[in-house]
């Protein structure tokens, strides 16, 4: 437990102290929140409202999240300092968890804030907001689970362009945080339908509404890609320390 | 005196490319041991697996009695290794990466402290303690990454090319430092500079396509090949004109 923690710790710190993490994870969020709730109070649109947007954002800003810590994981295999640590009585499950749970209060947090600003800029405080931030927690893992699974099959500069450039503009075009995707087309739509990203978002939704059955058919969808993508990254993780 | 490490026909497979083949080596406790090659000979693949890191393909290796096939846990709780390349935490303070090695060896926060405090001391790492590893130079970054590998304690200490791409001064004073780890640890060296192998090693081993071509000491190899500089008597031996 205490090796684990110790390097989960460093982990932490490595994130925290990157600026482009802190720029990217949590300004971005809140720079778009801004933006269409300017929009918004100046040509009203229903998708903008701030009960609707603000947990599309949440779930948007998670995306950074995988890039983050994909890079975090590329950039340790790339170097010797994963060497080192393999040398160590460190075990894989310890690795795993270590890149993973530091992630989750850094996920926690970017969600509450853009909640809190959110809430200045005029959403009605609720219990049912702190049971939204938590139900993050699930596409979190989602994220993470990414991250760590292209982190350990990809180079640094390849997971920047696989979680920076695809899954944020997958998790920003097909998850219906500022248009309707039904607008896209059917086939789009269906496309869109399949994967977790609109689930994430309407999960999110119905939890800030506290409308608890309309959450109930999305959270299969996230839970199903969580765990398969949890034991993807899992499995590719161990791979890639089996074939060091 | 007892062997530290004993090697029996160890081979390691990568596809078509015997990186190792049949190594056979006993290295005593406490004998600083290099490992010389030119690219490709198989230094850093014996060490991948001698450190666990890497499975053979056959053959067996035990470090202080331990098997690196079945007792990879027990070895890794003896051994220490300190790469080629910096292998620091960027992001993070000397302090901290000490004490992040302290705390993956399993030790509670005041041991921690303590060690730390004790390797800022023993490596003269004071006035850089506090600065983010990313910003110190090479020479300092190496100090730091042996000062790491040495808070577990280790029985057998890995120095993969400590000293390459260092200045002079920089080199000389990790000599410095090696010298003072001689006799309270095993240590194996691997490097591609001569003089570094000669002044700092007990003995010295040739590798080269995965064979081991020769060991003995400096003096030794340079009498068997009939060379007076060490450096003459290393291409002569890689070269096949040995004795």
């Amino acid at each position: 437990m205490r090796r684990m923690l110790s390097f989960a710790g460093r982990t932490l710190k490595e994130m925290l102290r990157d600026q482009l993490t802190i720029f990217f994870g949590l300004g971005f969020p809140l720079v778009v929140l801004l933006l269409l709730s300017i929009i918004q109070a100046n040509i009203p649109v229903d998708m903008f409202e701030l009960h609707h947007l603000t947990p599309g954002i949440t779930v948007f800003g998670l995306a950074f999240m995988s890039l983050f810590s994909g890079q975090l994981v590329a950039h340790d295999r790339g170097s010797a300092f994963i060497t080192r640590l393999y040398t160590t009585p460190l075990k894989a499950h310890e690795f795993i968890l270590g890149y993973t749970l530091p992630v989750l209060p850094l996920c926690l947090a970017q969600s509450a804030i853009c909640y809190i600003v959110a809430m200045i800029l005029g959403l009605k405080f609720s219990a049912n907001i702190l049971l939204a931030i938590l139900m993050n927690l699930v596409p979190s893992l989602f994220f993470i689970s990414v991250g760590l699974l292209c982190g350990s099959t990809m180079s640094e500069k390849q997971v920047g362009g696989i979680c920076g450039a695809l899954l944020t503009n997958l998790s920003a075009w097909l998850s219906g945080v500022w248009f309707d995707i039904s607008m896209l087309g059917s086939a789009i739509n269906a496309v869109a339908n399949a994967l977790p990203f609109v689930h994430a978002v309407e999960l999110e939704r119905a939890m800030v509404m506290g409308d608890f059955s309309a959450a109930l058919p999305h959270l299969p969808w996230v839970l199903g890609y969580t765990v398969v993508f949890m034991a993807l990254s899992v499995f590719m993780f161990l791979r890639q320390m089996k074939r060091q | 005196m007892k062997n530290a490490i004993e090697i029996r026909k160890l081979t390691k497979d990568y596809k078509d490319i015997r990186a190792v083949d049949g190594l056979d080596l006993e290295i005593r406790e406490g004998e600083l041991f290099a490992l010389l090659g030119v690219n490709g000979a198989g230094k850093t693949t014996t060490i991948k697996m001698l450190c666990c890191i890497t499975s053979p393909t056959s053959g067996e290796a035990t470090l202080e009695g331990k098997s690196i096939a079945s007792e990879a846990d027990e070895v890794k709780k003896i051994i220490a290794m300190s790469p080629q390349e910096t292998a620091v935490a960027r992001n993070l303070s000397v302090r901290e990466n000490l004490m992040l090695m302290c705390g993956i060896h399993g030790f509670d926060t005041a041991t921690s402290r303590q060690k730390t405090a004790q390797m800022i001391e023993s490596f003269n790492l004071q006035k850089v303690a506090d600065k983010k590893s990313s910003k110190l130079s090479g020479g300092w970054q190496r100090r730091l990454s042996i000062a790491m590998a040495l808070v577990s304690d280790p029985k057998i200490l890995f120095l993969d090319e400590p000293t390459l791409g260092l200045d002079v001064i920089a080199r000389s004073e990790l000599w410095d430092i090696i010298r003072d780890l001689k006799k309270r640890m095993t240590i194996i060296l691997t490097t591609h500079y001569m003089e570094e192998a000669e002044e700092l090693s007990d003995r010295i081993g040739v590798m080269k396509d995965g064979h081991l071509l020769m060991v003995g000491t400096a003096a030794e190899l340079k009498e068997k090949t009939g060379e007076d500089k060490f450096e003459n008597a290393f291409i002569k031996i890689v070269k096949g004109g040995a004795v």
